[in-house]
């Protein structure tokens, strides 16, 4: 029987072809199989296990060009399917999802009851699956941590076509090691995300936006530490520079009771000299820059000088870089236009990498072409390579899932 | 597993022997003095917290720094000698009994505050800092450690690390995973190497997450960097009585539902009620069927207006008295009868078993309900003390050992519990880990593929599992016995016929 024929019974009607659309960021897959439940997830990589595939797992294909593109990909395991909400008891604040639901729907569903998976959807159109798998979130991971802290439990299917779960589906669980925490952020290498048990908020009643510019990063240095010592307990504090030279923008957001969300908009509103709170977010919030993205992270302490010294890096080499971030977590992102020469934006990295690296932090180079990263590394080293290079060895010995696209050719 | 042993058989000499070879190795580097190999000094390390597991270890190293531990690993790697590491041994499920042909790493005298970074909010310690230290180094700065284990007086950041340590407070703030940044580690084959970072983020898998409340299984933390928070504006903490504790389990979820997020909610029942009034007179409500204490802290106006609305909920669900502590000596008074209730069931009964299970918050009722049925049953008492806003129980099961019967009737009540645990969908454990004392429990939990899988992560930290082996995550181990907790040594292993791999 040829894996074409066994992948059909794995998966009913739903495999076919692949074509340039599917492309993982210029590589495009053989087949393309859409399985429909853990179930039949793990009878496609059964037989991809048999038959020797290279396997990429795919969401909303939203960010398929992070990372590195893959080495191969035989077959891309498309998860659009499985977007079911499985579970959502408001009393236990939890929900468990399908892999493949977008965080657009999830919010719809947990909206209804007052409650929200507290991880920004940066990137339009992302699902669960995919947010986990890249371990991406936004503005409010100040407040409530980034997704690997969100995740409780974890439904996974191996390279070779075992189901394991991990974690469970209550907010309190020490039993066994916590896989949801090695998965989240391991862009597919480790095996394919099915289900997720997620832990959940609830949506604030009031809301209120205060922003202030200040003319260069460092007149941020004490506004900032004030801000981070204060007692208004804002859930996000997020810094924008359109370009290079230009003032820098500070919003923060304050949620909570009505009243409390007034008294204490107000006090950052004084602390930052800033003016009349808003209620609506300013332009631009919660968006990754592009279309070229590299993630810039420091020390607390230390934003204003990455701001300064990557603002001056871009200068340097007449770049139109744009940053924006979390100042109150000390992850940044910059933005870059699509047309940067391959070698120029390789010296950029190498250069923001000497200053991450003096900062307590690391430069990683999140979306950019194929063609753009061919001069350089878009991971960067990273301590712990070689253990990470034992997992991977010990849950994918083939070497078969998403191979090459993570840290250190993982 | 094949390594190993044949490491082992290729030192011909008995186990006493290779663990002589270790001291000589060892002395020069750690000095004499930080070596225990008498019988008798050997004792004080046989246990954790959970007594009735206990095993002598061949030597006990009391390392000073990393590089001892580096020095002492490394010596067992070569040796192919297992070790477990030891914090202040307060744990509750045998995480840190010694295997008896080992190693045993004692990391009491790596005390030090090595760094606080008010600007950065992190602060770096060695991992025989107490947990409470931590808090004490950050106060100056007006900021706090958020994990709260109620041993923290006592137990150490390097067991919080192991263990994934919670407290009263991680219904709001989370556990120790939510508040370790980076961590140096030595590797199971004597390397020092760095996981995460001082930012939260760091590139690759996270190595931090997948240590963190391993149990001690996968190396040994020598420095961990943790998140420091601001001190909250204001704190309000309310004692709430109840006739039982159905309506004070109504009353939780629906502080819940309603979209508060309290710090802390904890419950006691009658009997736990009687016992820390027996022991500490806390003066808790007469005629109470159950209490909750519900503390909120963060901004004033925030605190104030959730107050309203946290007593609101109460009584619409039949509380029959509030009790708002006015300042922090009477908050102290509140949560002093919370606090002593372990040991006050000390006034209740001889001996008792202290289980610690978690299930959804809104199966809290029946579970209770659940739990008086089989304690109705059986006829041994139960008292109930627990975590109630994250569904972490903490039965206590009360027995006489000079009954005939009890204790065994006992330990499979509690065991029941753990099944009604599973049932609903939660876990074994919340906080005291797996250790020895769940083996059993997690292949209840958790499938064969799923226990295998998560061996595929120790397969890669620790291949030829010296590292606190047989501990956290069943493995097969000898031919068809099922996995279970062990009392000493097994008789196959004594006789050097078996390994317990």
């Amino acid at each position: 029987m040829s894996t074409l024929t066994e992948l059909e019974e794995a998966c009913p009607s739903r495999v076919r072809q692949g074509r340039g659309l599917d492309s993982i960021d210029g590589v495009t897959p053989g087949l393309v199989a859409s399985p429909l439940g853990t179930g039949e997830v793990a009878a496609v990589m059964r037989v991809a296990s048999s038959a020797g595939l290279s396997v990429v797992a795919r969401g909303a294909g939203t960010k398929l060009d992070w990372g590195n593109p893959p080495a191969s990909a035989d077959l891309m395991v498309d998860l659009s399917r499985m977007s079911r909400v499985i579970e959502h008891e408001a009393g236990d604040l939890v929900a468990r999802v399908e892999a493949g639901t977008s965080l657009a729907q999830l919010t719809e569903v947990l909206g209804s009851k007052g409650q929200r998976f507290p991880v920004d959807e940066v990137v339009a159109g992302s699902t669960v699956g995919g947010v986990v798998s890249t371990g991406l979130s936004g503005p409010l991971r100040y407040m409530y941590g980034a997704v690997r802290d969100l995740v409780l439990g974890i439904t996974v299917v191996r390279a070779d076509g075992v189901v394991a779960h991990a974690g469970s589906k209550v907010v309190k669980n020490v039993a066994g090691y916590d896989l949801a925490k090695l998965f989240t952020g391991s862009y597919g290498t480790l095996g394919i995300v099915t289900e997720l048990a997620l832990k959940l908020k609830p949506v604030p009643v009031a809301r209120s936006f205060v922003v202030a510019a200040f003319p260069s990063p460092r007149d941020l240095t004490p506004f900032l530490s004030a801000l981070l010592s204060c007692q208004a307990a804002p859930t996000a504090i997020e810094i924008e520079r359109t370009a290079p030279s230009l003032p820098v923008q500070m919003s923060v957001l304050i949620e909570g009771r009505p009243r409390s969300v007034e008294l204490r908009a107000a006090e950052v509103a004084t602390l930052l000299g800033g003016g009349e709170p808003f209620v609506t977010p300013p332009p631009g919030w919660g968006q990754l820059p592009g279309p070229v993205t590299l993630k810039l992270t420091a020390v607390l302490s230390a934003v204003p000088s990455l701001v300064e010294q990557a603002s001056s890096i871009a200068l340097k080499l007449g770049l139109p870089a744009r940053v924006t971030g979390s100042a109150g977590t000390g992850v940044l992102f910059m933005g870059l236009p699509d047309r940067v020469p391959p070698v120029v934006l390789a010296a950029l990295v190498a250069d923001l990498r000497a200053v991450c690296d003096d900062l307590g932090g690391h430069a990683v180079v999140l979306r950019a072409a194929a063609a753009l990263k061919s001069q350089l590394d878009p991971w960067g080293p990273v301590p712990g390579i070689d253990l990470m290079r034992r997992i991977k060895e010990s849950f994918d010995p083939d070497r078969r899932l998403a191979p090459g696209r993570f840290i250190g050719g993982i | 597993m094949k390594t190993f042993r044949t490491g082992r058989r290729a030192h011909k000499a008995g186990p006493k022997t290779r663990a002589g070879e270790a001291i000589d190795l060892l002395a020069p580097i750690v000095g004499r003095d930080a070596i225990i190999c008498d019988p008798v000094e050997l004792a004080t390390y046989e246990c954790d917290g959970l007594t009735h597991f206990r095993v002598r270890p061949a030597l006990a190293v009391l390392v000073g720094s990393s590089h001892d531990v580096e020095a002492v690993v490394g010596t067992c790697a070569r040796l192919a000698l297992p070790f477990v590491a030891r914090g202040a041994g307060t744990g509750l499920s045998g995480g840190a009994v010694p295997d008896s042909e080992g190693v045993l790493l004692v990391t009491s005298r790596m005390r030090a505050v090595l760094s606080v970074q008010a600007n950065n909010q992190r602060a770096v310690v060695e991992p025989g800092v107490t947990n409470l230290e931590v808090s004490k180094a950050a106060l100056p700065h007006g900021l706090f450690y958020a994990p709260d284990p109620s041993s923290q007086q006592v137990c150490s950041i390097g067991g919080n690390v192991a263990e994934n340590s919670g407290g009263a407070h991680c219904l709001k703030y989370g556990f120790t995973t939510n508040h370790v940044t980076e961590l140096e580690v030595v590797t199971p084959d004597g390397a020092t190497v760095k996981l995460g970072g001082m930012v939260g983020e760091t590139p690759g898998y996270d190595l931090v997450g997948a240590f963190v409340g391993s149990e001690g299984t996968l190396g040994v933390a020598t420095k961990v960097t943790v998140r420091l928070l601001r001190l909250p504006a204001a704190v309000q903490t309310v004692l709430a009585a109840f006739s039982d504790t159905d309506s004070a389990g109504r009353a939780v979820s629906a502080i819940i539902a309603a979209g508060l997020v309290p710090a802390a909610i904890e419950m006691m029942d009658a009997l736990a009620i009687s016992a820390a009034e027996k022991a500490v007179h806390c003066g808790y409500p007469k005629g109470a069927g159950a209490v909750l204490i519900v503390e909120l802290d963060g901004p004033l106006a925030e605190v104030e207006e959730s107050l309203l609305d946290v007593n609101h909920h109460c009584l619409e669900q039949g509380a029959f008295e509030m009790r708002l502590a006015v300042d922090d000596a009477d908050r102290a008074r509140i949560w002093r009868g919370r606090k002593s209730a372990f040991a006050a069931m000390g006034h209740l009964s001889s001996s008792y078993i202290v289980q610690d299970g978690v299930v959804p918050r809104t199966a809290l009722p029946q579970v209770l309900r659940d739990i008086a049925k089989l304690s109705e049953e059986t006829g041994i008492r139960v008292a109930n003390v627990f975590h109630a806003g994250d569904g972490n129980l903490h039965p206590l099961v009360l027995f006489d050992e000079r009954v005939a019967g009890e204790e065994a009737r006992a330990e499979q009540l509690s065991a029941q519990i753990l099944d009604l645990c599973i049932a609903h969908g939660g876990s074994i454990t919340g906080e005291h880990g797996v250790g020895l004392d769940k083996l059993t429990a997690m292949s209840k939990m958790f499938s064969e593929d799923d226990l295998a899988t998560m061996q595929l992560l120790k397969a890669a930290f620790d291949p030829h599992r010296i590292c606190n082996p047989g501990k956290a995550v069943p493995t097969p181990r000898l031919c068809g016995e099922p996995p279970r907790p062990r009392r000493g040594t097994q008789p196959l292993q004594e006789q050097g016929l078996a390994e317990l791999f």
